[in-house]
């Protein structure tokens, strides 16, 4: 499956590996809605660090949709909960 | 829902809004692709924004240092004339100076790594608008119009994706650079009115250097005074002289010379 990092591009991850990033998904989300700061950015380091050993770069030219999407390393919470909200924040 | 699934939702919600848009699917190709178009050339300001910023902060950098380096340069005039009052003074500024130095270096590598990111992402968006044009050729050529629709569904929402993606970083990129140029544009702003001037010591008034110069001065006004002297006291022979040879002095020098003798009188 295609994951994008938002800021950071597309990777192909193997399906294999859908269980292990849905749990870690499962903690971003529950860090998200405890409003526990701290939990999400350890949750978006794993999940993301997971993500980039994992994954191997889609080339530049592919256009292809990604089956998920996760926030940039950066990210707030407040950003990610706007993004989740938002129909706004994304232009194009 | 999953986070990752909720945010790749909201960007295909976005993707198929450009799909509706057209009844001929063929129609979004072509109004996706002047999307993307306009979406570069936004990007490629985003990066030229950012540049302009760093820029800024880099020049306002200069100017602080070289502020620091005269406060320094004047602690040490100061020392030199036993004015340990003044050199402290002169310190105490150089010390906020390297505060608004320190607070502008964090601006810049922040900006620096903006526009690193966004350079990156620009020649991504280009690479998948290339690849796109020519996709866009291919299928208008080549398929069925059932097959057209699909890998159309396909391109168009690879390519919103990534502009999505994109877009959100130049907008963040704009909101902080806006930021900075507001804070920057401030400083400036202080600057020229004056009311930095203790702070940085670039205005024309600068009251350390100021007392420096009238130490300075008042220090070449004994030597001059000293060398009047001097002058004077080796005129005093050869003037008594003329003055007991009476006629060649004239009314003038012969007023002005009750003054001068007690003068010349205190020096020696």
């Amino acid at each position: 499956m295609i994951v994008r990092i938002l800021g950071e591009g597309q990777l192909e991850v193997d399906d294999a590996a859908s269980d292990e990033l849905n749990a870690l998904d499962a903690r971003l989300e529950a860090a998200v809605n405890a409003d526990d700061e701290q939990a999400f950015r350890s949750a978006l380091d794993a999940l993301l660090g997971r993500i980039r050993s994992l994954g191997a770069p889609l080339p530049v030219d592919a256009l292809e949709p990604s089956a998920l999407i996760l926030p940039d390393a950066e990210a707030t919470m407040d950003s990610v909960r706007e993004l989740l909200n938002g129909e706004g924040l994304i232009p194009g | 829902m999953s986070v990752m699934k909720r945010v790749s939702l909201i960007f295909k919600a976005k993707a198929n809004k450009a799909l509706d848009k057209y009844e001929d699917p063929r129609e979004t190709l072509d109004y996706s692709y002047q999307r993307q178009l306009e979406m570069l050339t936004q990007v490629r300001r985003g990066v030229a924004d950012v540049a302009t910023s760093r820029k800024r902060v880099e020049l306002q950098m200069n100017t602080l240092t070289q502020s620091q380096n005269k406060l320094e340069t004047q602690a040490k005039q100061a020392l030199g004339a036993g004015r340990e009052d003044l050199a402290r003074e002169a310190l105490t500024r150089k010390q906020g100076v390297q505060n608004q130095l320190n607070d502008l270096q964090t601006q810049y590598h922040s900006l620096q790594a903006d526009e690193e990111k966004l350079t990156m992402a620009s020649q991504r968006l280009q690479s998948k608008v290339e690849a796109f044009r020519t996709q866009k050729e291919t299928i208008k050529a080549t398929y069925t119009a059932a097959e057209a629709q699909s890998r159309i569904g396909e391109a168009v929402s690879g390519i919103s994706e990534e502009m999505g993606d994109v877009g959100m970083a130049v907008q963040r990129a704009q909101d902080k650079t806006a930021q900075m140029q507001a804070r920057a544009g401030a400083i400036d702003e202080l600057m020229a009115s004056g009311a930095l001037d203790d702070v940085t010591g670039t205005a024309p008034r600068d009251d350390i250097q100021a007392e420096l110069d009238q130490m300075g001065g008042g220090h070449d006004v004994d030597l001059e005074l000293a060398r009047l002297k001097g002058e004077l006291s080796g005129a005093e022979a050869p003037r008594e002289i003329a003055g007991s040879a009476g006629g060649a002095v004239s009314p003038a020098q012969q007023a002005a010379e009750p003054v001068d003798q007690p003068q010349a009188g205190d020096g020696s």
